[in-house]
């Protein structure tokens, strides 16, 4: 079974090509769109007509690259303000609840741990109702008794990012908390000792030490809610982002610029990951 | 000195607690009230009727309804299980059987396809699977059919969908656990004469039963609260519960009886996930974990 035991050739064989097939299965989605994305075709499938670039780069007028193509773009650019965002705002109220959780005593401690657990696995459907309904609900209330019209409680850009924020600030606690869990509590001692008060212990002892595990939760941050759907779904206004672009795309049948966009997020997302795990070996070995 | 450093003390909590609790409070807790408040009024949005259960008893009375339901749990423990086993060998082939070096290869490789949008991926079985898609070209070319035949939008392909969307999230705690099991407990077995099945469900699995547990309930989570997957790639006629949910919201435009279904779904989950804990005698602080 394992190295050190004796095995049978074809039990090595039978379980080597069990694992291969997995990675094919894992793969074999993905090769194909990026595949098609270079297609000379006017549909995402074969046969293949020859490499061209025109999916990416063209202008029209029946093949229009994802570079000129006016939807498309502009839901990047949505998504990227979205993802902004809710990196602050995850960011921020993380890393305040990471210090929460690790620093501080309080009663009731383990109940709000708990409840800080629960926006992760909530599902996503869930929490884009229950804010959608809340907001409405809301804007309802203020303007029968105050008189007060909230544009920004209907469904738009602001609802996404909170939406987003609730359950990718976990995240982000999370991975703070991680690394806070680790962090030698005799340096913020010393630090007192020295005459330092709590804010200048925190900004200049336990924040230097934080800042990879900070700036990792907040790349998490910004990827989960590029690719959010779920949530988004329900939340969003005449603006979409680019998920919700992509999927009414691909409900329709898709085209290759849908392939396109695919291969630059591919690409974009294999480099994040990449990077991500290599500043965390690197700060993990320091 | 000490007191002063106290009082320091009680201020930072203020300002550590107070985002934490306005996020949780306002974004989280609120809405979630409102979304129960909403599942018992009635279905005119402005009625002051006061509190009805209409909303959950439409949902027993109208068949559609409860046959979604129950398709959705069921269809999502089989996928569970079927995750279970894919991940289970292919976990013990990455800590056991590879070396060192090949092992971190293939950490990588199973994890960066996941970073990758579900979408994305759900996309590229479409393509894969559909009437018009790469295998019937190839089949069709081959000359083995003579017509491309339809292999998307049934309950194969969102099987297949579904599987590979998840898949992650039961090999990763799985690896975990698995890492830390003594080779030689194997090593000792095998030499007591035990064959790889006995060897399997002795001393693998129940040495792997928290990262087990913690990975069958993500996965079951994940699949029962999935959109993309079940609307792209299942059949036109047999919907996912969340799509009750969506169609109830955005297109029929009845909230209350979409937050009833919200909150059904919610019971599912929390109910399937506890069932398991208490037959597999774990507990959830430790699954968590």
């Amino acid at each position: 079974m394992i190295r050190t035991l004796p095995n049978t050739r074809t039990y090595k064989i039978g379980f080597t090509g069990f694992v291969i097939f997995y990675f094919i299965f894992l793969f074999i989605p993905l090769v194909i769109v990026c595949i098609l994305a270079f297609n000379d075709s006017l549909f995402p499938s074969l046969p293949w007509y020859g490499f061209t670039l025109d999916w990416f780069f063209g202008k029209g007028p029946d093949k229009i690259g994802v570079f000129h193509h006016p939807m498309n773009l502009k839901a990047i650019y949505t998504s990227l303000k979205v993802a902004l965002g809710v990196c602050i705002f995850s960011t921020i109220v993380g890393t305040c609840a990471a210090f929460l959780f690790d620093q501080e005593e309080f009663r009731f401690k383990k109940f709000f741990y708990i409840l800080m657990i629960t926006p992760m696995v909530v599902p996503g459907v869930i929490l884009g109702i229950s804010i959608l309904s809340f907001a409405n609900s809301l804007g309802i209330f203020l303007e029968k008794n105050m008189g007060i019209d909230l544009r920004i409680l209907s469904p738009g850009l602001l609802l996404v990012v909170l939406g987003q924020s609730t359950f990718i600030t976990t995240f982000v606690a999370l991975v703070v908390i991680a690394r806070l869990k680790k962090f030698d509590r005799g340096l913020e001692e010393a630090a007192y000792n020295l005459g330092a008060n709590r804010l200048e212990v925190i900004w200049f002892i336990t924040l230097r030490y934080l800042r990879p595990a900070i700036i990792g939760g907040a790349v998490v941050a910004f990827l989960l809610s590029f690719e959010n759907f779920n949530t988004t779904l329900f939340l969003i206004g005449s603006k979409p982002t680019l998920p919700i672009a992509l999927f009414a795309q691909i409900r329709d049948g898709g085209s290759p610029v849908v392939n396109a966009v695919s291969f630059l997020l591919i690409v974009g997302m294999s480099i994040f990951a990449l990077a991500n795990l290599y500043f965390s070996h690197k700060t993990e070995k320091q | 000195m000490m007191n002063s450093k106290r009082t320091k003390i009680r201020w930072g909590f203020v300002l550590f607690f107070m985002p934490v609790f306005l996020w949780l409070f306002l974004l989280f807790v609120l809405p979630h009230l409102e979304l129960l408040r909403l599942s018992f009024l009635g279905t005119d949005y402005y009625a002051k009727s006061g509190v009805t259960l209409e909303n959950y008893a439409a949902f027993f009375k109208e068949p559609a309804y409860w046959l979604t339901f129950v398709r959705t749990a069921g269809y999502s423990i089989i996928i569970t299980l079927i995750i279970l086993m894919i991940a289970l060998p292919v976990a013990f082939y990455i800590t056991k059987v590879v070396g060192l070096k090949t092992k971190g290869l293939l950490m990588l490789l199973v994890i960066v396809p996941f970073w990758v949008s579900i979408l994305i991926r759900v996309y590229g079985w479409m393509i894969i699977l559909r009437e018009s898609g790469i295998i019937n070209n190839i089949l069709v070319g081959m000359g083995l059919l003579k017509v491309p035949i339809e292999m998307l939008y049934n309950d194969v392909s969102l099987i297949i969908g579904l599987v590979h969307t998840n898949l992650l999230f039961m090999l990763v705690p799985i690896i975990g656990v698995m890492d830390s099991l003594d080779n030689s407990l194997i090593e000792a077995a095998s030499n007591l004469g035990a064959k790889k099945l006995a060897i399997w469900w002795k001393i693998i699995i129940p040495h792997c039963m928290t990262g087990i547990m913690s990975g069958s309930i993500i996965v079951f989570m994940l699949v029962t609260g999935s959109y993309i997957t079940p609307a792209l790639m299942g059949g036109k006629n047999s919907l996912w519960f969340t799509q009750q949910i969506y169609n109830q919201f955005i297109i029929a435009f009845n909230w209350n009886q979409g937050a009833a279904f919200g909150f059904l779904l919610l019971l599912i989950s929390s109910i399937i996930v506890w069932l398991s804990l208490k037959i597999t005698g774990q507990k959830l602080g430790e699954v968590v974990k």
